[in-house]
């Protein structure tokens, strides 16, 4: 089980619990603002972009190369972005916190 | 060669320069063929425009057959944005579960009439009537009027086999403008009232500009989704491991789709108008010419899709540039991606198999290119699942 929490436009948090699946499908069940995920977790709609909190980053790790060419045409995008389609939900990730870019 | 393939032309072409030349209607146009050069063109707006003189950007060119400007395809940022801001909760209504509901009633009711028959000709009896049902949905009108519109036939804008055709188009533009006509007398629910009491830079949006929102829903989702569904079932008949996986494993369907949208690549290309003496893959291109952005060489693109001519009904990273890039991407991809899903779904729960009798494919003629884009006709067989 691990905890996520997402920090929306405006400034709300929600801390939400999962321990399998992606962080998108995560998201978007429980309708987090700003997280579409249109493509449905493949990559290719851009639609779930996070900015990891910097600390947090270990845990996360960095873009994968597909993912960080999706990023590089994000005028939003910064060194601490992610698909959050592509973060497995595992232990690992308990208590990253992720503030939604859109 | 398997009837329901969908071979890849451009191969060559993209791997030795990176582009193709195609003359339409002595308008020329550079196709760009690599996925990271098409989606940074895309990107890039200020210039690649798609705010040119209408129809100019479609390829082949509308210029001849209309100046109605669509919107928000044919605006470019900052203005872009507003009217998308717009529309976009509108076209979002599929993710709701009640739309769903009637999309699925919609399709079932469908795949039960045809089931069991002897012969069904998919593209007219089969894509287009439920191409033009769930635009019902989309537009939130009676379902009566999809009646009018299958007996449109296949292309707004053309006849069947031929090139542009003026006459066509005109059909198209005298229902819509009939249609805003009584929305302004009677406003109700539809997308033509919402889009008339719809506020844009302090007032409301005009004909003109709702009509050109219409035009682009009508023209945008018809040949598109009729070849996305008729190439679904061409690959189905021919795949029936695939039609019982999805059985046995419903929850892949979001991925078959998306699949489904990079390997058929609906449609094949979309323009850009350059503004200025630039540069791409080492090619020099000159102001006021036309790039295109060729989505269906960019999704076969080796260099980012392993085995890319093959379905992978489950492919799990998948950044194809079916629905377009950037901030023209596709405004009907939430309706086409749940029209998919459900047809994959019911297809699933009803159809044993499904049997090709006898085919005419659609060629596209691109010059150096010929692309197979789907079926002018294809009859089949459907087998109910016993």
């Amino acid at each position: 089980m691990a905890k996520i929490t997402f920090i929306t436009s405006d400034n709300e948090s929600i801390t939400l619990e999962g321990s399998s699946g992606s962080v998108m499908a995560l998201a978007v069940d429980n309708g987090i603002k700003g997280i579409d995920g249109d493509c449905g977790g493949v990559c290719s709609c851009a639609t779930c972009h996070v900015h990891v909190r910097p600390e947090d980053m270990e845990k996360t790790g960095t873009a994968s190369e597909i993912e960080a060419d999706m990023l590089e045409l994000d005028d939003n995008a910064d060194e601490f972005s992610r698909l959050c389609c592509q973060l497995e939900i595992g232990d690992h990730l308990d208590g990253v916190v992720l503030r939604v870019a859109k | 060669m398997e009837k329901s393939e969908l071979p890849d032309p451009f191969e060559k072409a993209r791997v030795d320069k990176g582009y193709g030349e195609l003359n339409d209607q002595d308008d020329p146009v550079t196709m760009l063929l690599r996925l990271k050069d098409v989606r940074k063109t895309a990107h890039n707006y200020k210039t690649f425009q798609s705010a040119a003189q209408p129809g100019r950007i479609v390829v082949p060119s509308e210029v001849n057959i209309r100046d109605t400007r669509q919107i928000p395809f044919e605006v470019d940022p900052p203005v872009h944005g507003e009217y998308r801001a717009i529309v976009e909760p509108w076209f979002k209504r599929p993710l709701q579960a009640e739309y769903q509901e009637k999309l699925t009633a919609q399709i079932a009711s469908l795949v039960d009439e045809i089931l069991n028959k002897d012969t069904v000709e998919v593209v007219n009896q089969f894509a287009l009537p439920l191409q033009s049902r769930a635009l019902t949905l989309l537009l939130n009108t009676p379902f009566s009027e999809s009646e009018t519109w299958i007996s449109w036939g296949t292309h707004v804008f053309r006849s069947e086999g031929e090139a542009l055709d003026a006459d066509k188009a005109n059909i198209l533009y005298d229902y819509i403008d009939q249609e805003i006509d009584r929305a302004i007398e009677n406003p109700g629910e539809d997308m033509y009232s919402v889009l008339l009491s719809s506020d844009f830079q302090g007032r409301k949006l005009s004909k003109d500009e709702v009509k050109g929102v219409m035009v682009l829903t009508f023209a945008g989702g018809r040949d598109t989704v009729i070849n996305a569904v008729t190439n679904s079932i061409a690959y189905l008949a021919e795949h029936p491991e695939s039609l019982e996986r999805l059985r046995k494993e419903p929850e892949i369907a979001a991925k078959a789709v998306e699949e489904f949208i990079r390997y058929f690549s609906p449609l094949t290309q979309m323009g850009r108008v350059v503004t200025e003496d630039t540069a791409v893959c080492d090619h020099a291109i000159k102001a006021d010419t036309r790039v295109s952005l060729c989505w269906a060489s960019a999704n076969r693109d080796a260099s980012v899709f392993e085995n890319p001519n093959e379905i992978v009904l489950d492919r799990k990273i998948n950044p194809h540039v079916g629905f377009g890039f950037s901030h023209h991407n596709c405004l009907g991809a939430t309706h086409a991606r749940q029209i998919l899903k459900i047809l994959l779904n019911t297809l699933a729960t009803k159809v044993g198999s499904i049997e090709i009798q006898d085919y005419k494919e659609n060629i596209e003629s691109l010059d150096e290119f010929e692309r197979k884009v789907g079926y002018d006709r294809i009859n089949v067989k459907f087998n109910k699942l016993t």
